[in-house]
C-alpha cells in the first residue's frame, strides 16, 4: 500500500505547490501576502464548472478559461486595489488587509450567484482511466496533475532564469526602487506578476476541485492556510521552495492519515511547520537574509 | 423604540462588540512593539475553553472562571514566547498562525474535554453588561498608562529599529515578551467573557478566520492611537448587522467597503498624524 500511498502525496502535494507557486510569486515579487490568493483558486474552479456545463466545452478548454478567469481576477484586483495602494505609499500591513477584503468580495460574490452549496461536475468529465504501474493505480487526472505541476514550475524558472523578464522581475524583488531607476517599468511587471499569480492559482482550483469534485465557495479559504505552510516550509519567495514545500506537505499530511488518523493530519501538519519555523526560521530550503541596521 | 426594547434587539451585538474592541487591543499590544503575531484567536480560545470548562465541569464561580481564563492563556503564551519571539516579521507571523491552527486541530480532537467539533453546550450565562464595559475601561486605561511609561517609549523604540532600540540599551526581548504575554491575556478575557455570553463555543470560532479578523480589526481602525482598535472593532462588528437589508449581498458589500476604507485611509480611520494636518494650516506645517 505504501506505493499507492506515494502516488496520492505526489498528486495532493503537487495541487498544494500549484496553489504555492503563485502565492510565492506574489510575495517574492510584490513583497505582499496575498490572502485574496484562495478566492481566485476559487474563481477558476467555477469558471472551469460553468464551461463544462454551460458551453458544453471539454475539459482542456475549461482549464483554460479556469487560468483566464482567475488571470483576470487578479489582474483586476492589481489595478483596482493594490496599484492605488503602492502609489500612497500604504504601510505594509495594509495590502494584506485589502487582499483580505477582496476575499471577502469574491467568496460571497460567489455565494450570491452560486449559492452556498458544493457543485460537481457532470458524470464523465473526469477522465475514468487509470494506468496500473507495478499494483499501483494511476489516474489520468494523478497524471495530469503532477505532470502539470512540475511543467508550470520549469516554465516558471526557466522565465525566471534565463529570459529579459525573468531578470527584471528577480531585480524587482531585490528592490523595486532600483529596478525603477535601472528603467524597469515596475508597475507593469507587478500587474503582470499579479495575473500569472492568479493563473497559477485558476489551474491549481480546477485540479483540485477535479480531485475532489467538490466546487464550494470557501473552497480557497482551507487551501489559503496551506498555501502559507507551503511557502514558510519551502522558504518565502523561493519558487522551487514552494515546489519542495508543497510536496513535503502533501507527503506528511497523506502519511500521517495512513498512520496516524485522518483526524490528525492538520495537527500534523502545521506542528511540524511550527517546529520547522523555530529550528529554521528561514524555511527548509530557504536562505538566511542578513538583515541590515 | 425605548432602550429596554433596543437593548433586548442589540443587547448581544453591544456586548460583542466590547469582546472585539478587548480582542482588538490584545493585537494592538503586540503591533504597538513591531511585532506581528496572529495567535490571539487561539489565545482567545484558550481563555474562553479554560473559563467554560471550570464553570461547567467544576462549578467554579465565574470569578475564579475570568481569572483562569486570563492566567492560563498568558501562561501558555510565556511558554511558546520563549521561542517564538526571536523570529521576526512575516516569520513570526506565520509561527503565531502555525499555534494557532496547532490550538484549533488540539481543542477539536480533545473530544472527551471539549465537546470537539460539536463545541461546549449550555455555557451559563454569567457575563452582564457591565462585566465587558469594565473589562474595556480597565483594559484602556491600563494601556493608556503603559503608553506614557517607560515601557511604552521601549515599545515604540522597538517598533521604530529593533537594532537601535537594543543599542540604547532597550531589553528587546524582555519587552516583547511582556507585550506578547499581555497581548494574550487581554485576547483570553474576551474568550471567557464572550463564552459566558454566547451559551455555545466551537472551535471553529478560534480559527485562521477570526485571527485575521481581529488583525483587520486593529488595522483598519488605525494602529496610531488606542481608540483605532475599539472603532475598528466598532466598524468590523456593526458592519455585517447594518448591511443586513441588502439580504445576499450583505457580506460581499461588507468586503467592498473594508477595500474602500483601506484605499482611501491606508494609516487606519484614527490616524493622529492626519488629524493634526487637518488642524495646522498647511504653510505652519512647512515651517
Amino acid at each position: 500500500m505504501l506505493e499507492q500511498q506515494f502516488v496520492n502525496a505526489l498528486s495532493l502535494g503537487c495541487i498544494y505547490a500549484l496553489f504555492a507557486l503563485g502565492f510565492t510569486l506574489v510575495f517574492g515579487v510584490l513583497g505582499i501576502i496575498n490572502l485574496g490568493h484562495g478566492a481566485v483558486f476559487m474563481v477558476g474552479a467555477y469558471a472551469a464548472l460553468m464551461t463544462v456545463i454551460h458551453l458544453n466545452l471539454p475539459l482542456w478548454v475549461a482549464i483554460i478559461a479556469a487560468m483566464i478567469a482567475a488571470g483576470l481576477a487578479g489582474a483586476a484586483i492589481d489595478a483596482l486595489v493594490l496599484k492605488p495602494l503602492r502609489k500612497r505609499g500604504a504601510p505594509h500591513l495594509i495590502p494584506m488587509i485589502a487582499t483580505i477584503g477582496t476575499a471577502i468580495i469574491l467568496n460571497n460574490g460567489a455565494q450570491a450567484v452560486f449559492g452556498a452549496g458544493t457543485l460537481r461536475f457532470p458524470f464523465g468529465t473526469v477522465p475514468e482511466e487509470a494506468l496500473q504501474i507495478a499494483g499501483v493505480k494511476v489516474t489520468a487526472l494523478d497524471l495530469g496533475i503532477i505532470v502539470l505541476s512540475f511543467a508550470m514550475m520549469a516554465a516558471l524558472l526557466l522565465v525566471m532564469r534565463r529570459t529579459q523578464f525573468g531578470r527584471a522581475l528577480r531585480a524587482i524583488a531585490e528592490s523595486p526602487k532600483a529596478a525603477r531607476l535601472l528603467g524597469i517599468n515596475v508597475e507593469r511587471l507587478f500587474f503582470v506578476t499579479s495575473l500569472a499569480a492568479a493563473a497559477l492559482g485558476g489551474l491549481a482550483g480546477v485540479l483540485i476541485s477535479l480531485n475532489s469534485n467538490a466546487i464550494f465557495p470557501l473552497m480557497g479559504q482551507d487551501i489559503l492556510l496551506k498555501g502559507i505552510a507551503v511557502i514558510i516550509l519551502g522558504g518565502m519567495g523561493d519558487i522551487r521552495g514552494a515546489m519542495l514545500g508543497g510536496l513535503f506537505l502533501g507527503f506528511a499530511e497523506v502519511l500521517s492519515v495512513a498512520y496516524i488518523g485522518s483526524d490528525m493530519r492538520d495537527a500534523v501538519a502545521f506542528g511540524l511547520l511550527f517546529l520547522i519555523l523555530l529550528l529554521r526560521p528561514q524555511g527548509l530550503f530557504g536562505k538566511v537574509v542578513q538583515r541590515k541596521a | 423604540m425605548d432602550l429596554q426594547n433596543f437593548w433586548d434587539v442589540y443587547g448581544n451585538l453591544v456586548l460583542t462588540l466590547g469582546t472585539n474592541a478587548l480582542l482588538a487591543l490584545s493585537i494592538w499590544l503586540t503591533l504597538a512593539c513591531g511585532m506581528l503575531a496572529v495567535a490571539n484567536a487561539a489565545f482567545m480560545g484558550i481563555g474562553a475553553y479554560t473559563a467554560a470548562l471550570l464553570t461547567m465541569k467544576c462549578g467554579a464561580p465565574f470569578a475564579l472562571s475570568l481569572a483562569a481564563g486570563i492566567i492560563m492563556p498568558a501562561l501558555i503564551a510565556v511558554i511558546i514566547g520563549l521561542p517564538v519571539i526571536r523570529l521576526s516579521g512575516v516569520y513570526l507571523a506565520m509561527a503565531t498562525l502555525a499555534f494557532g491552527e496547532v490550538v484549533r486541530v488540539f481543542i477539536l480532537n480533545a473530544e472527551s474535554w471539549t465537546g470537539g467539533a460539536m463545541g461546549l453546550n449550555g455555557i451559563p450565562q454569567y457575563t452582564q453588561w457591565w462585566h465587558v464595559l469594565l473589562a474595556v475601561v480597565l483594559v484602556l486605561l491600563a494601556l493608556w498608562r503603559v503608553r506614557a511609561s517607560k515601557i511604552g517609549r521601549a515599545f515604540d523604540a522597538i517598533r521604530g529599529d529593533e537594532t537601535a532600540a537594543s543599542l540604547m540599551g532597550v531589553d528587546v526581548r524582555t519587552r516583547k515578551m511582556q507585550a506578547f504575554v499581555a497581548g494574550a491575556a487581554i485576547a483570553g478575557l474576551a474568550g471567557a467573557l464572550n463564552a459566558h455570553l454566547t451559551f455555545f463555543i466551537s472551535p471553529g470560532e478560534f480559527g485562521f478566520d477570526k485571527g485575521v479578523e481581529i488583525l483587520t480589526m486593529a488595522i483598519l481602525g488605525g494602529t496610531g492611537g488606542l481608540a483605532g482598535p475599539i472603532l475598528g472593532a466598532g466598524i468590523i462588528t456593526v458592519l455585517p448587522e447594518a448591511l443586513r437589508g441588502l439580504a445576499d449581498y450583505r457580506l460581499m458589500v461588507n468586503g467592498v467597503i473594508l477595500v474602500l476604507i483601506v484605499l482611501f485611509l491606508p494609516q487606519g480611520i484614527w490616524d493622529p498624524a492626519r488629524f493634526k494636518r487637518w488642524l495646522v494650516p498647511k504653510k505652519a506645517a512647512h515651517a
